[in-house]
């Protein structure tokens, strides 16, 4: 175990370096090292503070916050398949931006845009909230959580189907891809507060999430409160989520992907794979956006269609496994 | 303890103004045909469902009373491939304080547990992987690890095979004998009658007998309540109560 945690955290600083060493600008190690840190030549410090450092930082807050809050989803809905975008807080953030696109409102300053997808977060964890109920199961959270994702994918596909020209429609198109290119520092602490409070707020539920191995009514009578369980998944989560969306986009399968392969490596157990979730998820998320910058430099590749080509195939090789297990 | 306990499932009261009182030493067998409300009074008075009246388990705070009562559900579930070890140690996180690790006595639990229900070989085996009747005994082994006066268990027989149902009743029964409280839904009515200090026949919505299996078990409420006869005798090893047919 102590291995795992020390080969994770290993992955996430080298694959940080390594994300601060890469880019278009061909800048050597030593020389970008030097103007990160003693900021003595004005441009090569300008590429390394306001353009690789911000997008390092985003990676790794990113990848954590998807992929904790996908271990997260898992072990409250106990269903290997469960995913953040499960309670349509990524859709509902993805549909603010687009909004905020559409209008106009995203020229208006560099922080319209996450405002508007955080806004988008915030009204669907609202509705959720509303549907569900105060004393519902998971079943409700679900079915709420479907109905809201339907909705604001049918209000996003609504708002490119009025787009006034096609280039409006390839603006939200590429913005809906995912992507940490050209993002600022002013990106990072916008979304840091909300994604570290709710990282915070999920590993609290840690031992939760273990006594729902048992199922709802075990839990409940050794002491979990489902309802506060629920409420603090449902915040944590969309605090995470919507923040990620906010700032990269939609970036897909890394909160389904990252807990279902580390699951093995920690004993299976739910409060253990929180953290290593967020940590496999930040290195995942170094990964893409490296490979991105190096596979096809030229042609601008979006993180989150990297994400998914990988992501996929990986996945269906582990349902192949599982099924060989069986 | 229970008073003026009802339970309502829709529009119509599943339970009506049950009273119940249960002290320590006891293993009550609860016994009713299906739908007579079993399960539901289990859950009810352990606060998992809405209900009218007093049970003087929901007046306690809900960390006490997880120190008070374990309760074993009718739905086997075990969600994720852990170790058999690990499920029993859930038992013990009412105990733990936030942030701490297991201590020395929670590990004695642990052991205590896996060493009653005969589970030693199986210890660091994949729960998910073994038979039902297994995890069945590995989730038992669970209730008894939490350590608490009270066991609730709602068919706990149910999928093992007959040495283990004998040997599970076994340790219900000596767990009462030490002092506990235990509380079993039950429908082998041979097993109950064998190894239950008391047994309780709910029927439709209300208490139809409450007292000792010899005196609760006779010929008239088995063709009243269970719609059946059966042999009933003594023997040196306790009532024998054998199920011959259906009126």
């Amino acid at each position: 175990m102590r291995a795992l945690w020390i080969t994770l955290g290993a992955l996430v600083a080298v694959l940080f370096a390594a994300s601060l060493l890469i880019g278009p600008a061909g800048l050597a190690p030593a020389q970008a090292l030097s103007a990160l840190f003693r900021g003595d030549a004005l441009a090569e410090t300008l590429v390394m503070r306001e353009i690789r450092l911000p997008r390092a930082i985003l990676a790794v807050l990113v990848g954590a916050a998807l992929g904790l809050a996908g271990a997260a989803m898992q072990g409250y809905l106990r269903n290997p398949l469960a995913e953040p975008g499960l309670i349509g807080v990524s859709g509902s953030a993805a549909l603010g931006a687009v909004l905020a696109l559409q209008t106009g409102f995203a020229a208006m300053h560099v922080l319209a845009l996450p405002f508007a997808a955080l806004a988008g977060a915030v009204l669907a964890v609202l509705i959720i909230l509303a549907l569900a109920g105060a004393h519902g199961g998971s079943i409700t959270l679900i079915l709420a959580g479907i109905a809201v994702s339907a909705l604001a994918g049918a209000l996003t596909s609504l708002v490119l189907n009025l787009s006034p020209n096609p280039f409006a429609a390839s603006e939200i198109v590429f913005w809906m891809m995912g992507s940490l290119q050209d993002r600022s520092m002013t990106h990072v602490w916008l979304a840091a507060p909300f994604i570290v409070l709710g990282g915070l707020v999920l590993l609290a539920q840690g031992r939760k999430f273990d006594a729902l191995t048992l199922g709802e009514d075990a839990a409940a009578s050794m002491g979990v409160h489902l309802g506060r369980l629920r409420l603090a998944l449902v915040l944590g989560v969309a605090s995470m989520v919507g923040a990620a969306t906010a700032v990269a986009g939609a970036i897909g399968f890394v909160g389904l992907v990252v807990p279902h392969i580390l699951r093995p490596l920690v004993g299976a157990r739910p409060s253990v794979l929180l953290p290593a979730s967020a940590l496999g998820g930040a290195v995942l998320v170094l990964m893409a956006d490296i490979a991105v910058r190096v596979i096809l430099p030229t042609r601008d590749l979006k993180l989150g269609v990297l994400t998914a080509i990988v992501g996929a195939p990986l996945f269906l090789h582990l349902i192949y496994k599982t099924r060989a297990q069986a | 303890m229970l008073k003026n306990f009802s339970v309502a499932r829709g529009p119509c009261d599943v339970l009506r103004d049950i009273a119940l009182q249960i002290g320590p030493g006891e293993c009550v067998g609860l016994l009713g045909p299906n739908g007579a409300g079993k399960t539901t009074l289990m859950r009810g008075a352990l606060g998992l469902m809405a209900h009218r009246g007093a049970s003087s388990l929901t007046a306690l705070a809900l960390k006490t009373r997880a120190k008070t009562v374990a309760w074993l559900p009718q739905a086997r579930e075990i969600a994720w491939p852990v170790t058999v070890e690990t499920l029993i140690a859930l038992g013990r996180l009412p105990h733990l304080a936030p942030g701490a690790a297991p201590a020395s006595e929670d590990q004695a639990a642990i052991d205590s547990a896996i060493t009653r229900m005969g589970l030693e070989s199986f210890r660091s085996r994949i729960a998910t992987q073994l038979s039902g009747g297994e995890q069945a005994r590995v989730l038992i082994a669970r209730a008894l690890a939490q350590s608490t006066p009270l066991l609730m268990v709602d068919e706990p027989a149910a999928g093992l095979d007959p040495a283990h149902q004998l040997g599970l009743m076994q340790v219900l029964a000596d767990e009462a004998r030490g002092g506990r409280t235990v509380i079993a839904s039950m429908h082998d009515l041979g097993l109950a009658a064998r190894y239950c200090t008391r047994l309780v026949v709910l029927w439709r919505g209300g208490i139809a007998a409450d007292g000792r299996p010899e005196d609760v078990l006779t010929p008239d409420l088995l063709a009243e309540v269970f719609q059946i006869r059966a042999h009933i005798t003594t023997s040196p090893d306790g009532p024998i109560v054998q199920p011959v047919g259906v009126i």
